[in-house]
C-alpha cells in the first residue's frame, strides 16, 4: 500500500485550489484515475464526480464499503423497542376492558410493532445516507463542474494539490483521450 | 427509434421545468377550480352539518370510506411496484419508477384526508393520535382504525423518502442549469449533491434497503385497511380472504392508475422517446395477471358465501348479483375482468390505447368494488330492524370528483417542478460496452427489448 499523499496548501504562485479534467466517458476517466494512482495518490485524495453511477468501471467502486444495512437493522430494533414500550405503557396505564379480552394482546400489538420497526429501519437508512454521504460532502468537497450534469462529463481531479506536483497532475490528467484540463 | 444521448435526456426532461406553456395554466385552472369547488362543498358540509350527506343509519360508511379505500389502493401503484422492479433489477423500470412513486405519495395524501372528511367534527381528528391524554383516554390499540394510523403514516413517510432520495441527483441537475432564486432553491433541495462514487453507492444502498422495507409495509397497509371491514360483524365482511383480496385489488388499481398517468405524460410532455410501447406492454401484462388474480379472489369469496348459504350473507349476495346493486356489480365485473382480459390478453390489443381503455375500466371497476363491499353489507345487516338504504348526495359526489381533480392537479404541479422521469437512472441504464456488462445485470437499452 502506498503511503497517503499529503494534502498540500493551495499553490501560492498560481493560487490553485484544485486541478481537474473533464472526460467524455468512463473509459477515459478510468485512465486518469489510474494515472493519478501511479503518481502515488490514494483513492481518498482523488475526486471523481459523475452524473450517474459508474459501476461498470473500477473507479466507480471507490468508497463502496458501508455499514448501512447493519445501521438499518439497528434502527429497526429501536423502532421495535419503541413500539413495544408505547403499546405496553399505553395499554397498562389506561387499561380498556373490552369484553374480558386481555389488556395486553399480542396479535394486534404485533401490527403496531411491525409498522414502527419498519419506520425505524427506514429512518435509520435515510439518516445514515445524509450523515455519511451528504453532510461530509458539503463541508469538505468543493471540486465540482456543472458540465458533469449538463453535458454528462466525468470529472477527475485533485483538491488542494501539493504545489510541487501540480504540473505532473496536469500532465497525467490531460493524457487520456478527450480530456479537457481545468483548474480552480 | 433513435436513442437519446445524455445531453438530449437533460434537454427533454428538464424542458417542462424551464418552459411554461398556456396548457399548463389551463390545466391548473381547470383542476384547481374543481378542487376549489370540492373545498367549498366540504366547508358547506361542516357549516350545515353531516345531514346534507347521504349518510344515515345504518349506512354510515359510503362514498367517503369508498374513496378512502380506493385512494389507498391506488397508492400501491408506485412505491410497491417501483420497489419490486428495483429489487429484481428490471431495466425497463427506469422511465417508469418516478411516475409511479409520485402517484403513491399523492394518493396516500388524498386517501388519508377521507377519514377526516368523514368526521362530523374534523377538528377533533387528533383524538386518533396515540398521545398521553388529559382526558385519560388513549386510543384503543386493538382497534383497526389505530392500526390504520400507524400503517398509513409509516407508508406515507417511507414513500415520501423513497420518492425524494432518487430525486436528489436530479435536483442537482436542475440546480446546475438554473439561475438566481431557482438555483438556490434547487441547490438546497439537492443537499450538496455532487455525484462522487461514495454518494452513488450510499444512495443505491439506501434505495435497496428502502425497497426491502417498503414492500412489506405496502402489503401491510392494505391488509390493515381490509381489517377495518373484516374485523366487523357485518354480512360478507367478516372473512379471512379480505387481506390478500384487498392487497391484490390495490396493486391492480395501482397499475391501472400508473398506466393512465404514463399515457397522459407521454402525450402532453412529448416523452415518446422515453416511455415506449414496450413499457405499456409490460405493465399491461401485469394488469392482465392482476385481473386474473382479482377474478380468482372474487370467485373464492362468492363461492364460499354461496355454499355457506347463511341468510344474512345471502341477502347481501343476491342484492349484488341480481338485486338493486346488480347493475353496479356487473359493471365492475366488466371493468375489472372482461375488459382487461380481452384487451390485455390479446396481443394486438395490448397497445397504448388498449392499455388506456383497460385502465379506465379497472379504475371505474375498482371504485365500484370498494363501494359494493361497503354499502350493500351495511344496508342489510343481520337483524331486519337494521335494514336501510343509501343514496349519495351532491356534496359527496362533488367532493369525490374534486379528489380526482386534486390528484391531477398535484401531478401537473409536480411535473412542473421535478423531472417526471429520473434522468440519472435513465443514464445509469446506458452501459458503455457489452464486454463490460456482467451477464446477470444486463439490461436492454431503451426500446431495444423485443418480446
Amino acid at each position: 500500500m502506498t503511503p497517503r499523499e499529503p494534502r498540500g496548501q493551495p499553490e501560492q504562485g498560481r493560487g490553485l485550489k484544485a486541478v481537474y479534467a473533464l472526460y467524455p466517458d468512463g473509459a477515459s476517466a478510468q485512465q486518469a484515475v489510474n494515472r493519478l494512482r501511479a503518481l502515488g495518490l490514494q483513492d481518498r485524495d482523488i475526486t471523481v464526480v459523475s452524473a450517474q453511477p459508474m459501476e461498470d468501471y473500477e473507479f466507480g467502486h471507490i468508497g463502496k464499503k458501508t455499514y448501512m444495512w447493519w445501521i438499518a437493522c439497528l434502527g429497526g430494533l429501536i423502532g421495535m423497542a419503541t413500539a413495544f414500550g408505547l403499546a405496553y405503557l399505553a395499554e397498562y396505564s389506561w387499561a380498556i376492558n373490552v369484553g374480558g379480552l386481555p389488556i395486553w394482546a399480542w396479535w394486534p400489538n404485533l401490527i403496531i410493532i411491525f409498522e414502527l420497526t419498519m419506520l425505524g429501519a427506514i429512518a435509520a437508512t435515510v439518516i445514515t445516507l445524509v450523515v455519511t454521504a451528504l453532510i461530509p460532502e458539503r463541508g469538505r468537497g468543493f471540486l465540482y463542474d456543472p458540465e458533469v450534469t449538463t453535458e454528462g462529463q466525468v470529472l477527475v481531479g485533485v483538491e488542494n494539490p501539493a504545489q510541487d506536483r501540480v504540473s505532473s497532475f496536469e500532465r497525467e490528467l490531460s493524457a487520456p483521450p478527450g480530456a479537457r484540463l481545468k483548474t480552480l | 427509434m433513435s436513442h437519446p444521448t445524455g445531453a438530449e435526456m437533460n434537454r427533454d426532461l428538464l424542458h417542462p421545468l424551464f418552459n411554461t406553456s398556456w396548457r399548463f395554466w389551463l390545466l391548473v385552472a381547470v383542476f384547481g377550480g374543481v378542487v376549489l369547488f370540492g373545498a367549498v362543498s366540504w366547508a358547506t358540509q361542516l357549516w350545515l352539518g353531516f345531514g346534507i350527506a347521504g349518510l344515515n343509519w345504518p349506512v354510515y360508511w359510503a362514498f367517503y370510506v369508498t374513496n378512502f379505500v380506493f385512494w389507498i389502493g391506488i397508492s400501491h401503484a408506485g412505491t410497491l411496484i417501483s420497489a419490486i422492479l428495483r429489487l429484481v433489477n428490471a431495466g425497463w423500470r427506469r422511465p417508469v419508477t418516478r411516475c409511479a412513486e409520485v402517484i403513491t405519495v399523492f394518493a396516500l395524501m388524498i386517501g388519508a384526508m377521507f377519514p377526516i372528511i368523514h368526521l362530523g367534527r374534523p377538528w377533533l381528528a387528533f383524538w386518533l393520535f396515540p398521545y398521553p391524554s388529559e382526558r385519560l383516554i388513549w386510543p384503543n390499540f386493538r382497534s383497526p382504525l389505530v392500526w390504520d394510523f400507524f400503517a398509513i403514516n409509516t407508508y406515507l413517510t417511507g414513500s415520501l423518502l423513497f420518492l425524494y432520495l432518487p430525486i436528489i441527483p436530479d435536483f442537482a441537475a436542475v440546480r446546475d442549469k438554473a439561475t438566481g432564486l431557482r438555483r438556490r432553491i434547487y441547490g438546497a433541495l439537492a443537499l450538496g449533491w455532487r455525484g462522487t462514487p461514495k454518494q452513488w453507492h450510499r444512495l443505491e444502498t439506501a434505495m435497496s434497503i428502502m425497497a426491502v422495507a417498503i414492500i412489506p409495509v405496502a402489503v401491510s397497509v392494505h391488509t390493515i385497511v381490509s381489517f377495518d371491514f373484516s374485523m366487523a360483524p357485518v354480512p360478507m365482511w367478516n372473512t379471512t380472504i379480505f387481506g390478500p383480496y384487498f392487497v391484490a385489488g390495490a396493486i391492480f388499481s395501482g397499475i391501472a392508475g400508473l398506466l393512465l398517468a404514463m399515457a397522459v405524460l407521454r402525450r402532453f410532455l412529448h416523452l415518446e422517446a422515453y416511455l415506449h410501447p414496450v413499457h405499456f406492454e409490460n405493465l399491461g401484462k401485469l394488469l392482465l395477471v392482476m385481473a386474473l388474480l382479482w377474478g380468482y379472489f372474487v370467485f373464492n369469496e362468492r363461492l364460499v358465501t354461496y355454499y355457506a348459504n347463511e341468510p344474512a350473507e345471502m341477502a347481501v349476495f343476491w342484492s349484488t348479483q341480481s338485486g338493486a346493486f346488480a347493475p353496479l356489480y356487473w359493471t365492475m365485473v366488466i371493468g375489472n375482468f372482461v375488459l382487461p382480459l380481452i384487451l390485455m390478453g390479446i396481443r394486438r390489443f395490448r397497445t397504448i390505447t388498449g392499455c388506456v381503455i383497460a385502465s379506465i375500466g379497472v379504475i371505474v371497476g375498482m371504485w365500484l368494488e370498494r363501494f359494493l363491499i361497503i354499502v350493500p353489507g351495511l344496508s342489510q345487516k343481520y337483524l331486519p330492524y337494521s335494514f336501510g338504504s343509501y343514496r349519495p348526495q351532491p356534496v359527496e359526489i362533488v367532493i369525490t370528483t374534486a379528489t380526482f381533480a386534486g390528484m391531477a392537479l398535484l401531478y401537473v404541479l409536480f411535473a412542473k417542478v421535478v423531472p417526471i422521469i429520473s434522468i440519472w437512472e435513465l443514464k445509469a441504464g446506458e452501459h458503455p460496452s457489452p464486454s463490460l456488462i456482467p451477464p446477470a445485470t444486463e439490461e436492454h437499452r431503451l426500446g431495444d427489448l423485443h418480446l
